[in-house]
């Protein structure tokens, strides 16, 4: 058998694991690593700056389901990955991520560029390693994707040494992984599974509350039986919006702190939660002991750490959430649940998601601006945001009908998320619409990855809501501190020369009546565009639980 | 409460870095935390001490098992195991002073190390208990320093797998 050096094993191993796109920015310790991906037919996009690769990296996994893999060299190129992965790591989405390191004989001297990144990035991967021997490599590599994407995936890193990627050895990919340590289960316990199906079949007000668990799951199709076989009415995290249709009847959308108020009026009223691969983070439950404490709780989560950390629950599920939803569902009669339907429907009535706006102004209102976006592309792009108000609105205001459809930051909430993970994103899905919804803070915090747009021509459509101010932080400063607004005043560049100083078609628009028009010109467009779109500076995201409050006690709406 | 894990890991780098980053990064109590070799050079044994109601206990177990080179995590039994801490100490004395300490140390069989002009260095064994008692004796005399190397235990009659 041919040998290969360490740069060619990697590229090997990676199309041995089905990876045609990668994310990546060259330097001295990756340099072999670079040299077999000249030529090697595999896709490498480069970046601006390494947050900006590996969010590219989350933001392809995301759309695709796939893997996302991404390349950085030592030192500063870890430590500037340590967000991404960070990142990623909370909304448990698989990566690989390669650095590199200096040679094994310069280990630990403090040589230039070194930096400890499996020490740095241990709190925040679900596994790392540093490999130092060239016949360990393609052993790591399969392990490291077995990782990231079995049980609950996460972020993989492997840190090479560089004297590695140099070095030759025999290319033998395993067929088999050996890790004694790891095994995730995947089908549900059968007794717990009888006791939850009872449980549902018994209920007069069952709710289910969905998370990121059931869409990495693939579980919308038992979701969705389920929702309709025994009227459930579903309302979903921020990280699972689109897991069902969200203009049915049944759909009662977000819960938690910017949830409608019908979602968590209904929190309220239930007597039986399923909750589906959601971890009762506190932007969703508010204060933890008065969270649906009326009502019994469904645990289903593949994590067996997850059930009880934060609330303890009377029927526990660990499983893969898409397996035991089918186990589970054979067992599910048909019911009308009438009167809870009925109750539903009255709170949607009364409670609806609202704001002010007057049909005369040229105001643009971001929950206008949200809708009109909807309404153009008829609910069917994939949405990306960054993290701030127009984050909220974009979950608020638009119905996602589809798994994936949503890509956002939720467990870090990581400002400049947005930008790169929509390249991503375009090139996980390249046949669907994406549409980044920006605020003019978040954006400018990876602004430079404008240039991989450019570079690739990624069709990226991107909407700033403008209100020139960290809005969010804002908000915040106004309701609970007197409206001192301490540095959250923010200048912006001009959006638009920026854009064009990147070949990218951009418009600033500052009128209502100009609004569609814009729209519809950066959507027909080709290329990738920009609008800049200047909201009201002052508006506030409603409905909001104030943090550490209950659910009852939301506040506008 | 405290409790007794007992936690077969693989031997690979960093694997006792994961563990005890996990403990501070969960703001777990851990009272003590020892490694060592076991029979199978592959395989370490870390008898970890948590303090902690039963509730922190099961997440420290689940994280754990998170952990991909953590194999097995047993929770001992406190009656039905064999628990021991070894301590060396340091001990102030005169001449006039050493007869006496010797009679102490005997009582807990515990061996003289090191005889220098003016102090003892004793060695012990034991269950936590016994080594406080003798910590507690010694006090009187001046304690120079000492080292304790935290608790071991393995389960009674069978062995753990
Ligand atoms: C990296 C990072 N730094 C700081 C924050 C805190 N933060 C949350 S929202 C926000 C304001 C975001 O402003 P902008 O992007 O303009 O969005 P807006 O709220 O105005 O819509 C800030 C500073 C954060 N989430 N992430
Ligand atoms: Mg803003």
């Amino acid at each position: 058998m041919p040998k290969l050096n360490g740069g060619e094993i990697i590229v090997e191993s990676l199309k041995q694991e089905n990876v045609d796109v990668i994310f990546g920015y060259p330097g001295g310790a990756v340099i072999n690593l670079y040299d077999a991906l000249y030529n090697s037919g595999l896709k490498h996009y480069l970046g601006r700056h390494e947050q900006g690769v590996v969010h590219a990296a989350d933001g392809y996994a995301r759309s695709s389901g796939k893997v996302g893999v991404c390349i950085a060299t030592s030192g500063p190129g870890g430590t500037n990955m340590v967000t991404g992965l960070a990142n990623a790591f909370m909304d448990s989405v698989p990566l690989v991520a390669f650095t590199g390191q200096v040679s094994t004989s310069m280990l630990g001297k403090d040589s230039f560029q070194e930096a400890d990144i499996t020490g740095i990035s241990l709190p925040i991967t679900k596994h790392n390693f540093l490999v130092t021997d060239v016949e360990e490599l393609a052993k790591t590599i399969k392990e490291a994707f077995f990782i990231a994407k079995t049980g609950r995936p996460g972020p993989v890193l492997i840190d090479l040494a560089k004297d590695v990627t140099q070095k030759e050895a025999e290319f033998n990919y395993p067929s088999k992984i050996n890790l004694p340590g790891y095994r995730p289960s995947f089908e549900g316990h059968r007794l717990q599974v009888n006791k939850a199906a009872k449980a549902i079949n018994e209920a007069k007000r069952p709710l289910l509350y969905v998370g990121g668990g059931a869409i990495i799951s693939g579980a919308e199709k038992e979701i969705k039986e389920l929702v309709e076989r025994a009227k459930i009415p579903i309302t979903t995290t921020l990280m699972a919006l689109g897991i069902y249709p969200e203009d049915r009847e049944l759909a009662l959308e977000m819960l938690g702190m910017h949830g409608t108020q019908y979602a968590n009026r209904a929190t309220l009223e239930t007597d039986l939660v399923i909750a589906i691969g959601a971890r009762f983070d506190d932007r969703v439950t508010g204060k933890l002991d008065e969270f649906i404490a009326q009502a019994d709780i469904i645990q289903i989560d593949i994590d067996p750490a997850e059930i009880g950390k934060n609330l303890d629950v009377e029927i526990p599920i660990v499983g893969d959430v898409k397996d035991v939803l089918q186990e589970i569902l054979p067992f599910i009669e048909e019911k009308e649940n009438g009167e809870w339907q009925d109750r539903i429907r009255e709170l949607k009535e009364k409670y609806p998601l609202r704001y002010n706006d007057d049909d005369d102004s040229e105001v643009i209102k971001p929950q206008y601006l949200m809708e009109e976006i909807d309404k153009y592309t008829n609910g069917n792009s994939t949405i990306v945001t960054e993290v701030g108000q127009h984050q909220m609105w974009a979950a608020q205001y638009h119905k996602y009908k589809k798994p994936r459809q949503f890509i956002s930051s939720g467990g870090l909430g990581t400002m400049g998320f947005g930008l790169p993970a929509a390249i991503g994103a375009q090139i996980g899905q390249p046949d669907e619409q994406i549409i980044l919804i920006a605020g003019d803070g978040s954006i400018q915090m990876n602004i430079q990855e404008l240039g991989t747009i450019q570079t690739y021509n990624v069709p990226v459509k991107i909407i700033i809501f403008n209100n020139k101010y960290l809005g969010m932080v804002r908000q915040w400063q106004e309701m609970f501190f007197e409206k001192r607004y301490s540095s959250t005043k923010i200048p912006a560049p001009d959006f638009v020369k920026m854009g064009e100083a990147y070949g990218i078609w951009s418009k600033r628009v500052e009128k209502k009546s100009e609004l569609s028009g814009a729209i519809r010109e950066a959507m027909e467009l080709k290329g990738p565009a920009i609008l800049d779109v200047h909201i009201p500076e002052e508006e506030n995201v409603y409905p909001m639980v104030p943090a550490g409050a209950g659910l009852k006690d939301m506040i506008g709406g | 409460m405290t409790h007794i894990l007992s936690v077969s890991v693989l031997n690979k780098p960093g694997v006792l870095t994961r563990v005890a980053g996990l403990f501070s990064r969960r703001n777990f109590n851990i009272e003590s935390l020892n490694v060592g070799k076991t029979e199978n050079p592959e395989i370490s044994r870390m008898t970890i001490v948590v303090r902690g109601d039963q509730k922190v206990l099961e997440q420290v177990t689940k994280q754990l098992h998170k952990l991909i080179n953590v194999l097995k995590i047993t929770e001992l039994d406190k009656n039905a195991i064999v628990e021991r801490d070894l301590i060396l100490i340091r001990v102030k004395c005169t001449r006039k002073q050493r007869s006496e300490i010797i009679q102490i140390a005997d009582t807990f069989r515990a061996q003289i190390v090191d005889v220098a002009p003016d102090s003892l260095m004793i060695e012990a064994t034991g269950t936590e208990d016994k080594l406080e008692a003798l910590t507690e004796l010694l006090r009187d005399f001046g304690i120079a320093e000492f080292v304790r190397t935290g608790r071991v235990a393995l389960s009674r009659g069978q062995a753990i797998k």
